[in-house]
């Protein structure tokens, strides 16, 4: 966790109090709901079917105990008890009153935490890999340079006006936990030849009503010219993206419209005239690698007695460990996802009760970290072996110990009709009838990886086009229809699904599921994933199946 | 007439303005003009003839690069904001300052209120009509409140990463 110094403590406070005048000014009849959108857009304030609803930035997923239980203190004192994690590592809180932001907000100074830029036509929340300083499969810590990033970002005198949101990722992993390639910029940390630490630079990813899978615009960008190469796309960008139309104005139009190597070609001359004068100073770098807190992590030996012993005796806990933990670098370590997808609850919703417990794991056993997912689920990155039977039977205790993670019910759904003015259909009961359908775990096992992805409208909130099974809401004729994409992916081997066939009526869409997943059980040969082989079979028989139920 | 406020030795103040904003359907007015880039290539050269002093208005489409010949001659540069959501001003504002050196008069017009103030000054505007209302006093308080900012740009402020460096 990244330690904030007096300067960010200021920067954070002074932009808190900015915030308390113009809500002072709209609450007094100065400034017109129209006047004062763009200004409380432009920190997490939106107003959607009941409420307001507050976005708070989680800078790339990382929180501390403290911060946690101030999320869930926010929760209990001005929402109803909950809140909800975002795909860009956020928290949502979706019941706020307008007058009451100002002191959330001071709350949230007061552990270091703010709604800035998580929203609006500017440089979002960076998000990066959750499993960042703990698993094995890193060349480097991405969370320093998400850290450098959103300082650099906040803020930014030239691009706060830009001509729509823009979204930057972060991994140093070969196993992409970001969706980095269908982000406005995602940057994948590299090694050259020489052994120097560098990045790829992937731009011109996104979903919404245009999905594309980012080309890569520089194989290899020395990382000390990391932010004057930013620099130079974002002016590029600032200056020559469309601004006519609020559906083409994201970078990925421009990218596409130009050709990535005439983008890249444009950038490269901006990023000449710049120079190194743009770039942070290698001691800057070096401070802010040295102000994340250090763990201390014990010499253990790699297996567990004690957690050996533990499962044996309790298959549940086996099955948890099975599906929710992943390698630490450390022997005698683990990391500990756990699932915000327990079977009938709203994905990534947690309770204020949650939070606390999660923080209360936390500190007494987990360095207190905690991080936030893409995929809406939160992760304890350094707990011991020994600990994970403590640890699972205290999730359990709290309702948040399911087994699911990265199987057919670890579905992503944005909020949908239930919540949002632009939504076409409801998104989060589909994800619960689904999660119902799958609620036996053997089976969930027995059909393993299966990344389902759910939108209610085509502004892709909930990811579908990169869903090995997407579903997008879509309105006929005033009724909520559901269109089922295959084979997309947001990782590494990255994809924008196909679409299966016509939209299927909302009482159909479990049991089109079903079908699709038997007949991938039927076809799958030796362990492929259900993504590897529909990439295998097309989608043929998959249509066949789930049209000739529809029949 | 809108306010016009500028900032002067590190000091918001309320300014005269001695020029007249003139589009290019109308007719030119006596005196100090600021007028559209394509009427001031075709009738700057007379206008600094006759003795006037000339500002330009640069629309967010046009390449601030295009005025670099003409800078010495400029009295002003109005940048235009027609909408306040578009951001290409505060990207001509700074390749004026650093990339093409112009030490004059950056006006901000249009759409201009005092949330911008701060990123204004920072990308090197050192005039504004606001359009809210402002007076120099409030736009003086909009653009002091943060007291640290964490990015080189235009202006002399030393960013986060330097300011730690001298503490």
């Amino acid at each position: 966790m990244y330690q904030y110094d007096t300067l960010d403590k200021e920067i954070v406070a002074d932009r808190s109090r900015e915030f308390r005048e113009q809500v002072g000014r709209r609450l007094a009849g100065e400034l017109s709901e129209d006047q004062f959108k763009p200004l409380r857009l432009m920190n997490g304030l939106y107003l959607q079917l009941h409420a307001y609803m507050l976005r708070i930035a989680v800078p790339y997923g990382s929180l501390n105990s403290r911060q946690m239980r101030k999320l869930a203190y926010i929760g209990r004192t001005y929402d109803r008890g909950y809140g909800h994690f975002t795909t860009r590592q956020n928290l949502q809180f979706h019941w706020i009153k307008l007058r009451d932001t100002p002191d959330i907000l001071d709350h949230l100074a007061e552990v270091d935490m703010h709604a800035i830029q998580t929203s609006g036509n500017c440089i979002r929340n960076v998000t990066s890999d959750p499993y960042a300083g703990a698993t094995v499969e890193e060349l480097d810590d991405p969370r320093v340079w998400s850290e450098a990033i959103r300082q650099w970002s906040s803020l930014h005198p030239e691009f706060s006006f830009l001509p729509r949101k823009f979204k930057i990722a972060i991994t140093a992993a070969p196993k992409d936990r970001t969706a980095a390639k269908v982000h406005d910029i995602g940057l994948m940390i590299r090694r050259g030849r020489d052994g120097q630490l560098g990045f790829e630079v992937i731009v011109g990813g996104g979903l919404g009503r245009t999905p594309y899978v980012g080309p890569t615009i520089t194989e290899f960008l020395p990382a000390n010219r990391l932010f004057s190469y930013l620099e130079a796309i974002l002016r590029v960008y600032n200056r020559h993206g469309r601004r006519d139309n609020l559906y083409k104005a994201r970078i990925k139009i421009l990218v596409a419209a130009l050709g990535a190597e005439e983008f890249a070609r444009q950038v490269a001359e901006e990023w000449a005239k710049i120079g190194p004068e743009g770039d942070l100073p290698d001691t800057e770098l070096a401070r802010i690698r040295g102000a994340f807190a250090k763990t201390a992590f014990e010499a253990l030996p790699a297996v567990s007695e004690t957690f050996e012993a533990a499962k044996a005796a309790d298959p549940a806990l086996a099955r948890f460990s099975r599906n929710n933990l992943r390698e630490h670098k450390k022997p005698g370590y683990t990391i500990v996802e756990i699932s915000l997808k327990t079977v009938g609850e709203t994905p990534g919703d947690a309770t204020s009760d949650q939070m606390d417990a999660v923080a209360d794991l936390a500190e007494r056993y987990g360095q207190d970290d905690i991080r936030v997912t893409h995929e809406q689920n939160l992760v304890l990155p350094h707990i011991r072996l020994d600990d994970v039977p403590e640890v699972f039977a205290r999730l359990q205790a709290v309702g948040l110990a399911s087994a699911n993670v990265n199987l057919i019910s670890d579905i992503i759904a944005c909020p949908g009709l239930d919540y949002c003015a632009l939504a076409n259909a409801r998104a989060i009961p589909v994800a619960q009838q689904i999660a119902q359908t799958f609620a036996d775990q053997e089976k969930a096992e027995a059909i393993g990886e299966l990344k389902i992805k759910i939108s209610g409208c085509i502004n892709a909130c909930g990811h579908h086009h990169v869903g090995h099974i997407g579903i997008l809401g879509v309105d006929k004729k005033g009724e909520e229809f559901y269109q089922l994409t295959l084979g997309g992916s947001g990782a590494e081997d990255a994809s924008v699904g196909k679409m299966l066939g016509p939209a299927l009526p909302y009482d159909k869409v479990a049991a089109a599921i079903d079908t699709l997943v038997e007949v991938y059980l039927r076809e799958r040969q030796d362990g492929e994933r259900f993504l590897d082989t529909y990439r295998r079979t097309g989608v043929e028989p998959f249509k066949e199946a789930v049209y000739a139920d529809a029949h | 007439m809108p306010t016009l406020i500028k900032l002067d030795a590190g000091r918001f103040v309320l300014a005269n303005d001695p020029f007249t904003a003139v589009t290019d359907d109308e007719g030119l007015p006596l005196g100090d003009v600021i007028i559209s880039f394509t009427r001031f290539q075709a009738e700057g050269e007379r206008l600094l003839a006759e003795g006037r002093a000339v500002g330009v208005r640069l629309e967010p489409d046009e390449e601030v690069e295009a005025l670099a010949y003409d800078l010495p001659r400029i009295a002003v540069v109005a940048v235009a904001f027609p909408k306040f959501r578009d951001g290409r001003g505060f990207t001509s504002a700074r390749l004026l300052r650093e990339r093409l050196d112009y030490a004059g008069e950056i006006r901000a017009v249009g759409d201009v209120f005092r949330e911008q103030a701060g990123f204004m000054v920072r990308c090197g505007f050192n005039a504004f009509e606001p359009s809210d209302g402002s007076t120099p006093d409030i736009w003086a308080h909009a653009v002091s409140r943060h007291r640290h900012v964490y990015q080189r740009a235009a202006d002399a402020r030393a960013p986060a990463f330097l300011e730690r460096e001298g503490g």
